[in-house]
């Protein structure tokens, strides 16, 4: 059954035996593992998979016309001090770091770069281990096939302030890609990273899957921010885990806007104490998208702190699945672990299904989950109106107001600005008076 | 026909009535008090001139400068030059005061027009001054976290802002200490002119010390049973409202 498998023979060639080894045991992971049901704790409420994932294949180097669209179009982060740039998984456009950054030893590589010269850097992360949350298949299938991401290595006491910036854009009908974003924070390394996932037309359906893993080591700041905006025909799988050390600090933000069905697990590890890590996730579903959120928090020593937050506002007959657990292990006391989801219904017709959940062994820890799910207050809607907005107007600033807490969390008043414009041009066509 | 007019008003909540045939008119250029006690109707009146459709109008009209404004969208009402202060005013989460207000100026202008952004900033700033408002409070999310002076204040700085015909005041005094019930009187009497209308609803006549009415009407079960001038505030605060009900009322019964 290796049919399925794109990877080129010619990198092949080129690879490590590690590497190798990864990759044909992730082609088995794949052939081997039946397509998850709704049966499946992992998969509740989801809708099934019906599609045939092997149909969809990596695509050659796409026409230029396509690549132009991208480069004119990987705006969302305005001044980025490096950026890569990949349509169906190969790049085409890079910004290296500035001569400083590498003088100190930060590398930010596109993945053949780092498959290539930097094999040590990537040998103890790359491809070892993914989200235990359900998606091990697709894992599986991301390991085989990954040829295009990014690999950023930040040395101790390293600071970079400038975002990085990664777009992935999908062009071709039927075709496969699977990024890779890496992000290696040595300790008291400060560093952000956006990846921006996108389409070049409305119509191509491709098969998304990408992974990305950050290993926080002692003391690193490490923010890192994912837009999704892929066309509406699009299936997406993102899987992203993290793990953080001691004192590490931690920020995941997660923008959901695109896609026909887009999955996206999250699973971060604290393994030191004092850590901080925060999961925000903002996403607006419409049509019948369905949205399907799996996330993991599992503390492994005390003294840490974890704060998820994903909110959804859901038009038409879209859906969202959140499904969230904490784990306090044993000797992780002091614990801070919170979970909360949010769902603003906009439509009646619209489903949004929470699976809140909490495995403490530890006894002494503050830990708190919640969901709640609602529609637009018609107060606070009467007293816009009473001021003269007009219903449509007051409807978005409910809407947008709604996903503010988590907008201002962005740290970047132009990406902030962006993402603004992004949810304002959705909600245009979305809210009529 | 410069008036705000309420002709035999008849409001149900639930099939009870609690407007029973009220009638009031307030020209531009003056200030009428309405007081009474709770429960006698004067939020409903407020909520039912501003277009909230959880009440049932079984008959009698509204006119604004002569136009009816019964049964029109609350935003319609406000466009067509009303304002009302809301008792209790309501949080709105991630909508900071300067694009709140921001969006109801805009609503006020031509399609194709676009509020001047250095314009509106000025201005703004010098009417939240006025009312003694921090300015960093134009970021702050609409009243979310605001003590009870501080929405009140707001609620004054809107209505300074969208510069209405006739403004509502209900119980704005409710909750106020007596630093910020001038405050908020500075920003009325600021506003006061002869081509403006307040209708000042309160369940004290603390607040009519620095507001002063033309007149005052005394509302009781539904509808006004005595009017009067400023003076009529003060004999209301001495004799209570039981003196409403024994001089007033059981004489109307009868």
């Amino acid at each position: 059954m290796n049919t399925t498998v794109n990877t080129h023979t010619t990198a092949n060639a080129l690879e490590p035996q590690w590497l190798l080894d990864r990759r044909n045991s992730g082609n088995e992971t794949y052939s081997n593992l039946p397509v998850p049901s709704a049966k499946d704790e992992n998969w509740r409420f989801a809708s099934v998979l019906s599609e045939d994932i092997d149909a969809f294949k990596s695509a050659p180097m796409p026409e230029d016309h396509a690549i132009d669209y991208a480069l004119s179009n990987s705006k969302l982060v305005e001044d980025p001090i490096a950026e890569l740039i990949f349509v169906d998984d190969h790049l085409v456009q890079s910004k290296p770091l500035p001569k400083e950054l590498i003088d100190k030893g930060v590398r930010f590589l596109s993945l053949n770069e780092a498959i290539e010269d930097h094999s040590h850097l990537l040998e103890p992360y790359f491809l070892k281990d993914s989200t235990r949350l359900g998606s091990q298949k697709y894992f599986g299938l991301h390991a085989s096939n990954v040829k295009a991401g990014a690999v950023l290595y930040v040395p101790k006491g390293v600071e970079i302030n400038e975002p990085i910036a990664v777009y992935h854009w999908s062009n071709t009908d039927k075709g496969l890609i699977c990024p890779h974003t890496l992000i290696i924070a040595e300790a008291q390394s400060k560093v952000s990273l956006i990846d921006v996932l996108a389409s070049t037309t409305e119509e191509n359906r491709c098969l998304n899957i990408s992974a990305s893993n950050i290993q926080g080591h002692p003391s690193a700041n490490i923010y890192r921010k994912v837009i999704q905006n892929f066309n509406s025909k699009t299936l997406s799988f993102q899987l992203d885990s993290a793990i953080a050390d001691r004192d590490t600090q931690l920020e995941n933000i997660a923008i959901n806007l695109g896609a026909a069905k887009a999955r996206y697990e999250n699973q971060i590890k604290i393994n030191g104490s004092g850590a901080h890590v925060t999961m925000y996730s903002l996403s607006v579903a419409e049509e019948t998208q369905e949205f399907d959120q799996r996330t993991f928090q599992t503390h492994n020593a005390p003294n840490s702190v974890s704060d998820l937050l994903y909110k959804n506002a859901l038009f038409d007959t879209s859906r969202t699945i959140f499904s969230g657990l904490i784990q306090v292990e044993e000797g992780a006391q002091q614990t801070d672990a919170y979970q909360t989801n949010r769902n603003l219904l906009l439509d009646q017709r619209a489903d949004a299904n929470a699976l809140p959940g909490l495995e403490i062994l530890a006894n002494d820890v503050k830990c708190s989950h919640g969901a709640t799910t609602g529609n637009i207050d018609e107060d606070e809607l009467f007293y816009m109106l009473s001021r003269g907005i007009p219903h449509r107007v007051a409807m978005q600033l409910i809407v947008l107001g709604f996903f503010e807490e988590i907008i201002e969390k962005l740290g970047s008043d132009s990406l902030a600005e962006n993402i603004r414009k992004l949810l304002e041009e959705k909600f245009a066509s979305k809210i009529k008076s | 026909m410069q008036s705000l007019e309420i002709t035999n008003l008849n409001v149900n909540i639930d099939g009870q009535p609690i407007l029973k045939d009220f009638s009031l008119n307030i020209p531009k250029g003056e200030i009428h008090a309405l007081m009474g006690p709770n429960g006698t109707g004067k939020s409903t009146l407020a909520k039912v001139i501003a277009g909230h459709e959880d009440y049932e109008v079984t008959s009698g009209e509204i006119l604004l400068n002569g136009e009816s404004i019964l049964g029109k969208e609350p935003d319609e009402i406000s466009l067509a030059g009303l304002f009302l202060a809301f008792q209790y005013p309501l949080e709105i989460p991630g909508v900071s005061i300067a694009n709140f207000i921001r969006a109801a100026k805009q609503a006020r202008l031509p399609e194709n027009e676009s509020i001047n952004a250095v314009e509106y900033y000025k201005e703004l700033y010098d009417k939240m001054d006025a009312l003694k408002i921090d300015r960093k409070f134009t970021a702050r999310s609409l009243n979310e976290g605001f003590s009870g002076g501080e929405k009140k204040r707001c609620e004054v700085l809107q209505m300074s802002m969208l510069e209405p015909d006739y403004c509502i005041m209900d119980e704005t005094d409710s909750g106020l200490d007596i630093d910020a019930l001038k405050i908020v009187a500075d920003g009325v009497n600021l506003m006061r002119s002869p081509e403006r209308g307040f209708l000042i609803i309160t369940h004290y006549q603390r607040l009519l010390d620095y507001i002063i009415p033309d007149v005052v009407h005394v509302m009781y079960d539904g509808k006004i049973v005595h009017s009067g001038d400023a003076e009529l505030a003060k004999e209301l605060e001495s004799k209570g409202y039981d003196w409403v009900k024994d001089s007033f009322v059981s004489s109307l019964a009868q």
